[in-house]
């Protein structure tokens, strides 16, 4: 997937509970609703998990709560997948822990829609 | 100088077609929300420049979008349509029970005096409203637990609740209807509903053809200013009630199929009353491949077809229950999309039509407001 405008590394301040920068891919979609282009910095306290990162999303833009997990249940919605460093991550609970690299900020934590027509 | 704006709801977007009182030249503007099905736009009577939209996915669930300045520019309001409690089941399509579930929603209809409540007819069938132009909604559960909804089933798009008409002498009278449970009416803003389906017919489809609740109707229509008077188009049949719901006849006379989606009453004749025959249930394009529109002047029973300017051969597309509206001008400018993408019009009460456009994403909705 080509992505304008990466993020940069993660940002260390010295302490072991210093939030880092990660990097989220969005779907056209769903950049286009929150009015961002390429990818999506945010800051995550450690450790980062797919509850977190999503959370933190949320919370920087919030017209994206409903999109991506459903309101009530919180759980992903069905025709979204989420993918990490080469692992699908779409079926691991909330807690699960991002690979490293995708912690460190050095690989995004990517949103799909999944593959469909329509 | 008067004018009109069609607001355009399709599978991949939303289109706003304006043009001045005589309705000859046409400007159009978008696609907005590009992607995304765009089931409904509605603007508010009272402050036009104040418009709705309902906007989803398959992927990405529903959004509610504002706006404050006719469509030019749009704002994401409020998306959580919580039910109220435990939704409980109604039928699937084999009868057996089945989780209620938010979908999409299917209609919104502002308010008549205030521009900042709107009510939402959502699938799986359940009643919202807004009092806060659209930042959260509530449900009015007193409709879903009518008492029959665990009887209510799907129809092919689902179990909808597609149609809310205000009464505009009775702020505390609404009707809706629910695909396939029948027409609702509240009293007292919604708070309680009752079944208003006495005389309605569904062979085929109930075991009592005549049951209370159940029936697949597709559309409800009022003129304002005659509230007690409704005309239906069902699954199968057009009908009409002269006692606010309360029974129901036939007037689909001598059209030459029953089976349709929308119906509209003309702004400045009550009993001047539109529809667009289809063949079937299962066959959801025009007879004969000619698509016609077929006005009533009579209030029903006595139909002539309307085809000047409408394809009249090799014509295999359907017109969708919201996707007819009227403006107020005079004559009358009656307005329709197709599942094939054009959009007709007539400025002369039906009588000759043009396509705006021709080549959209397959029309869900279409509604018109009339411009100062």
């Amino acid at each position: 997937m080509k992505v304008r405008g990466a993020a940069g590394p993660a940002i260390a301040r010295g302490g072991a509970d210093v939030a880092v920068r990660l990097r989220v891919v969005l779907p056209e979609h769903l950049r286009n609703l929150a009015d961002v282009r390429g990818e999506v910095a945010l800051e995550v306290p450690p450790p980062a998990t797919i509850g977190r990162v999503l959370d933190a999303l949320e919370a920087l833009h919030p017209v994206l709560r409903g999109t991506i997990l459903d309101h009530a249940t919180r759980r992903r919605r069905a025709f979204v997948r989420f993918f990490a460093n080469g692992r699908d991550l779409s079926h691991e609970p909330m807690e699960t822990e991002l690979p490293d690299a995708v912690a460190r900020g050095e690989e995004p934590f990517v949103v799909v829609g999944a593959m469909a027509g329509g | 100088m008067s004018g009109v704006r069609v607001l355009v709801g399709t599978r991949k977007g939303a289109f706003i077609l304006t043009a001045d009182g005589k309705r000859d030249r046409w400007d159009v503007q978008g696609p907005l929300f590009a992607g995304w099905e765009v089931y409904h736009l509605k603007g508010s009577p009272i402050d036009l420049n104040r418009i709705y939209a309902s906007q989803s996915t398959g992927w990405f669930g529903q959004l509610i979008q504002r706006s404050d300045d006719g469509g030019t520019s749009w704002t994401p309001v409020g998306n959580e349509f919580a039910y109220e409690g435990v939704p409980g089941t109604h039928q699937w399509y084999d009868g057996t029970a089945h989780p209620w579930a938010f979908t999409r929603v299917w209609h919104l209809e502002p308010s008549l005096d205030d521009p900042d409540t709107v009510y939402a007819g959502v699938e799986d069938a359940a009643l919202f409203r807004t009092t806060d132009a659209g930042a959260s909604w509530h449900e009015l559960p007193g409709l879903r637990r009518h008492g029959s909804g665990a009887n209510w089933q799907p129809g092919a798009g689902g179990m909808c609740l597609h149609t809310i008409v205000l009464d505009p002498t009775r702020p505390q009278r609404m009707f809706i209807a629910i695909s396939a449970a029948g027409v609702f009416r509240t009293d007292d803003g919604g708070v309680s509903w009752h079944a208003m389906n006495r005389g309605l017919r569904s062979d085929g489809v109930l075991p009592d053809p005549e049951a209370d609740v159940g029936h697949c109707v597709h559309r409800i229509a009022m003129h304002p200013s005659r509230p007690d008077v409704l005309f239906m188009q069902k699954h199968w049949d057009v009908m009409r009630s002269d006692d606010g719901g309360g029974s129901w006849t036939e007037v689909s006379g001598n059209l030459p199929s029953d089976f349709g989606f929308p119906i509209e009453v003309h702004a400045h004749e009550p009993e001047t009353i539109y529809v667009v025959p289809i063949k079937s249930d299962s066959e959801h394009y025009p007879p004969d491949g000619k698509l016609r529109v077929y006005r009533s002047r009579t209030g029903g029973n006595e139909w002539e077809a309307l085809t000047s300017g409408l394809p009249q051969e090799d014509c295999y597309v359907n017109v969708l229950r919201d996707a007819m509206a009227v403006d107020s001008l005079g004559p009358c400018g009656i307005y329709f999309g197709t599942t094939g993408g054009q959009v007709y019009a007539s400025s002369d009460d039906g009588d000759h039509w043009a396509p705006i456009v021709r080549d959209l994403p397959a029309v869900l909705s279409v509604e018109v407001q009339t411009l100062p």
